[in-house]
């Protein structure tokens, strides 16, 4: 039981520290929210999609500012404007910071600012992609272990005792930490 | 003389008289004044007993080391003895302890399998799942081996019947054959419909050795063959060591009470045994006339003398055969010792922990048998086990199966499998099997999990081709279950199919509860249906397409109004067109795959599908060919933005027509499709939304400026999209 406990502490606090250093907000609670039976994977996939995305951005707008005849600046806008938009919808917030940022720079058409702010741009969005994934491995993880117990003790019944208040307080600390139970009745 | 220098040594004479003796001599050269040497001094003395001396203290010095070196060794020798003891039971602890939580990961793994996983994802599950696997067996052949040799194994005398148990092994190692093989299994005649013995034992034997000679075996088949033999001579032997068997107890359960003949309480190493005068005369009467007249019949027909009896002994023999790779005859010895391998080739190649015929053959041994083995490498191998089984006479005749037979029952066993000798898995002819037999068992095993496997689609395990005929919902759910039960316990050839067994009384009355709180669950998710409706007006079906996303396309027809369907869980719920009527029609109008996703999700959980386009033109035409309740319309989008997206349509509204649009280059839409309301009736004004990223007032200015009827400022949330459906949808 212990271990279980552990994990779901770790994910927890994982998971506050996350919210406490910036790197997501509210938003990315909402978006936990919207995990039921029907979509347990939703903020994983999303994630995923955002990270795909960025690095195209990212990529595009390194290759904008390197481009000795002229930077369009009008493109690299736009990349931002983009990047402002997805970051700010899954809720990570130092991204779109940066990509605020960002935007001023490159409307002053300042190609050293915007370098600058493009390193930013990719050390803030590296930070996020390891901290997501470190927090979906725990998840996963915690959730396996969960359900893996229930099972377990439910079928051995008489092995040691193992509460169903236990497995409420569980489930209650999943919740609290925005994580989302699998029905196992 | 000529160094000029002192010497001494010792020499050692031989004596006539004293033996051998040693003198020490020491010389010295003598010196005039001038430095010559002039002479020499010589002195001797007799240092023989100082020798001997001095040898025998060499000598004794040599003793006390070999002595103290063996000291050493048999100390060490005593604490390994020690430690392994201590380990062995450590070990024995520890495997029991480690064995629980593995069995509740293994169990979760396979229920994981039936999720939807991506190929990676699968693969690491798969070796998850082997592993694990591979680990309970280890840790399960151990736990039997310790207990086998520290000799705490107690043998059960339960009645069983044979042609079941064969059977039931057999089905059970076709329903986890990976390979195209042919099982067999052939009970002659002679054999009695019921015996007594260690059932579970004897099943274990048979599980090992059939899945061993699956394992070795790639084409061909692979064959169970019982038959009755006449006691054999090692059975004469040995009557007086019971070692074997001394430190077994019988636990006779099922015995009738009137027994006369005192052998049946004695050990199994005595059964075998003819004590000659030992016993009483019935009894001994008894085995020889059973010895004399070789049971071709011993089921019932009992001779006189032994009517008083309510027991007698058969010896039955079981073959093992396969067409496999063989053995090599120099690898028969060690064949049956703990942790050897043919090769270590072998065990890399075929894996396995070398304890399994270790284990049979203890275990054979300490039931009173013995275990054999011939094969031809190349060709084939058969393992041959014979031992003696109790058969009870009063009971033979009986066909109603009896409650002591709590494992036999829930097969739900006709007069006809207690009676059929021949049975042949064919591979590939293993669905219709398991969906009769498995059905009784569905909802015993693994009942609890009812919710959560209903919660997933299952679409691993292929390679155990059941097909299953899915015509309605509800079939379609006992075969989900069926799936995933049947593969979970296929997956289970343990040597302990107990667990699966005693489950089943237990669980007798769980399958009526699992069956409630399954019920329970389907009312649990309507009322959240319910719940969810906030805004709209919409009938309990059409919430049940929305919340319940099933993976065939085509049986949405069929579900709807069946609230009791397995909720399956897709994220491609991108139907662009609504299968309902009144439900209110939105579309979103924005270019960002993420601000989609996050937008749709929500909306969803609000209860409405939602159509999706991606910039300004598609989002006129949209609106061109269908009719929508409101529109969600981003403003910077590329192509075409919102404010002037806006403003076409709100052109069209007022107009009539859409000129406007096709100013901008937009097509009209051709008069014969299926445009909006008839040209009489002026279009009706759509609420439309804009979701700005800065929703500071400029933008609210120009968004109302525009046609807009109010604002939702990005980033979407959850509480924005629920209070802008209640204003527009109350």
């Amino acid at each position: 039981m212990d271990f279980v406990n552990q994990l779901q502490r770790k994910f927890i606090d994982y998971s506050s520290s996350l919210h406490r250093e910036g790197i997501v907000d509210d938003q990315f609670t909402q978006l936990r929210k919207l995990e039921d039976e029907n979509s347990p994977h939703f903020v994983m996939e999303v994630a995923s999609l955002f990270f795909e995305d960025c690095e195209k951005l990212i990529n595009n707008m390194a290759i904008a500012l390197e481009q000795k005849q002229g930077v369009d600046f009008k493109q690299i806008e736009e990349c931002i404007h983009q990047l402002k938009g997805s970051s700010s919808s899954i809720g990570a917030m130092r991204v779109k910071n940066a990509c605020i940022a960002f935007r001023s720079f490159s409307g002053a058409q300042n190609r050293e600012g915007c370098l600058r702010c493009l390193q930013q741009l990719s050390h803030e969005y590296s930070l996020l992609k390891n901290k997501l994934q470190t927090l979906f491995r725990v998840s996963v993880a915690s959730r396996c272990l969960y359900v893996c117990l229930v099972i377990f003790c439910r079928e051995n019944e008489h092995a040691e005792p193992f509460p169903d208040v236990l497995v409420f307080q569980l489930e209650k600390q999943i919740v609290a930490a925005g994580g989302s139970i699998p029905r196992v009745h | 003389m000529d160094k000029g220098l002192p010497a001494k040594r010792e020499i050692t004479f031989e004596t006539e008289l004293f033996g051998s003796k040693t003198f020490l001599i020491y010389v010295e050269p003598v010196f005039s004044k001038a430095g010559e040497t002039i002479g020499i001094n010589y002195m001797g003395m007799d240092i023989t007993d100082q020798v001997r001396k001095r040898e025998r203290m060499i000598k004794i010095r040599e003793e006390i080391a070999v002595q103290k070196a063996k000291e050493t060794e048999l100390n060490r020798t005593i604490h390994i003895t020690e430690e392994t003891m201590r380990a062995k039971q450590m070990l024995a602890t520890m495997s029991h302890e480690i064995r629980s939580p593995l069995s509740g990961v293994v169990s979760m793994a396979e229920i994981l399998a039936t999720t939807k996983l991506d190929r990676e994802q699968r693969q690491l599950l798969d070796v998850m799942i082997s592993s694990g696997d591979l680990v309970l067996q280890l840790i399960n052949d151990i736990l039997d081996l310790s207990k086998v040799e520290s000799g705490v194994m107690k043998l059960e005398a339960t009645k069983f019947r044979p042609r079941e148990v064969v059977k039931h092994v057999l089905q059970t190692a076709a329903a986890s054959l990976r390979k195209i093989l042919t099982l067999e299994g052939n009970v002659a005649d002679d054999v009695p419909i019921e015996v007594i013995g260690d059932v579970l034992r004897i099943r274990q034997i048979l599980t090992n050795l059939i899945s061993n000679a699956i394992k070795f075996t790639h084409e061909g088949k692979v064959g169970v063959k019982l038959y009755v033999v006449p006691e054999p001579p090692f059975a004469k032997e040995g009557s007086q060591n019971g070692s074997a068997g001394s430190t077994a107890n019988q636990s006779t359960t099922n015995v009738p009470k009137e027994e006369t003949c005192t052998s049946t309480s004695q050990t199994s190493s005595d059964q075998r045994g003819f004590h000659g005068k030992k016993h009483e005369g019935s009894c001994q009467d008894s085995s020889r006339s059973e010895r004399g007249t070789p049971v071709t019949n011993g089921t019932i027909d009992v001779t006189e003398e032994q009517a008083e009896l309510p027991e007698t002994t058969v010896w039955i023999r079981c073959d093992v055969y396969d067409t496999g790779i063989g053995i090599p005859e120099n690898a028969l010895p060690t064949l049956f010792k703990k942790y050897m391998q043919v090769s270590a080739d072998h065990a890399r190649k075929y894996g396995g922990t070398g304890l399994g015929l270790a284990i049979c053959k203890q275990l054979v041994e300490l039931m009173g048998g013995r275990l054999t083995v011939s094969s031809q490498v190349h060709c084939g191998s058969t393992f041959t086990f014979i031992l003696p089984y109790k058969v009870s006479l009063s009971c033979d005749r009986s066909d109603d199966a009896d409650d002591d037979l709590s494992d036999m029952d829930d097969h739900g066993a006709t007069d006809d499998d207690a009676t059929a000798g021949f049975f042949q898995f064919q591979p590939r002819t293993l669905g219709s099997l398991f969906s009769s037999n498995g059905s009784s068992r569905t909802q015993n095993l693994l009942a609890h999990n009812i919710g959560y496997v209903n919660s997933h689609k299952i679409n691993g395990f292929s390679e155990n081709c059941y097909s299953f005929p899915t015509s309605n919902g509800q079939t379609k759910e006992m075969d989900l279950f069926e799936d995933a039960c049947s593969v979970a316990e296929a997956l289970e050839i343990s040597p302990e199919p107990e667990s699966s067994f005693s489950h089943s009384p237990d669980h007798d009355n769980e399958s009526a509860i699992c069956r409630d709180e399954h019920h329970h669950n389907v009312v649990n998710a309507e009322n959240k249906v319910s719940t969810r409706d906030v805004s709209s007006c919409s009938e309990t079906s059409r919430e049940v397409d929305v919340k319940v996303k099933i993976t065939e396309p085509q049986l949405p027809a069929e579900r709807q109004g069946r609230s009791d369907s397995g909720f399956q869980s897709t994220l491609n719920s991108s139907r662009e067109a609504s299968n309902s009527i009144s439900k209110p029609k939105i579309l979103l109008v924005e270019d960002n795959k993420i601000n989609v996703m996050v937008t749709r999700s929500m909306m969803k959980q609000l209860g409405h599908t939602i159509d999706v386009v991606s910039n300004g033109v598609e989002a006129v035409r949209a609106i061109q060919y269908h009719s929508y309740d409101l529109v969600l319309m981003d403003v910077c989008m590329p192509v075409m933005d919102g404010l002037q997206t806006t403003r076409l349509i709100r052109s069209f509204e007022e107009t009539g027509n859409w000129d406007e649009a096709a100013k901008a280059g937009i097509e009209k839409p051709s008069p014969s499709s299926d445009s909006l309301q008839p040209d009489c009736t002026p279009p009706r004004r759509i609420p439309i939304i804009a979701m700005t990223a800065n929703a500071l007032s400029e933008s609210a200015d120009e968004c109302s400026a525009n046609g807009m009827d109010s604002f939702i400022s990005k980033p979407v949330t959850f509480q924005k999209l629920k209070e802008c459906l209640e204003q527009y949808f109350p």
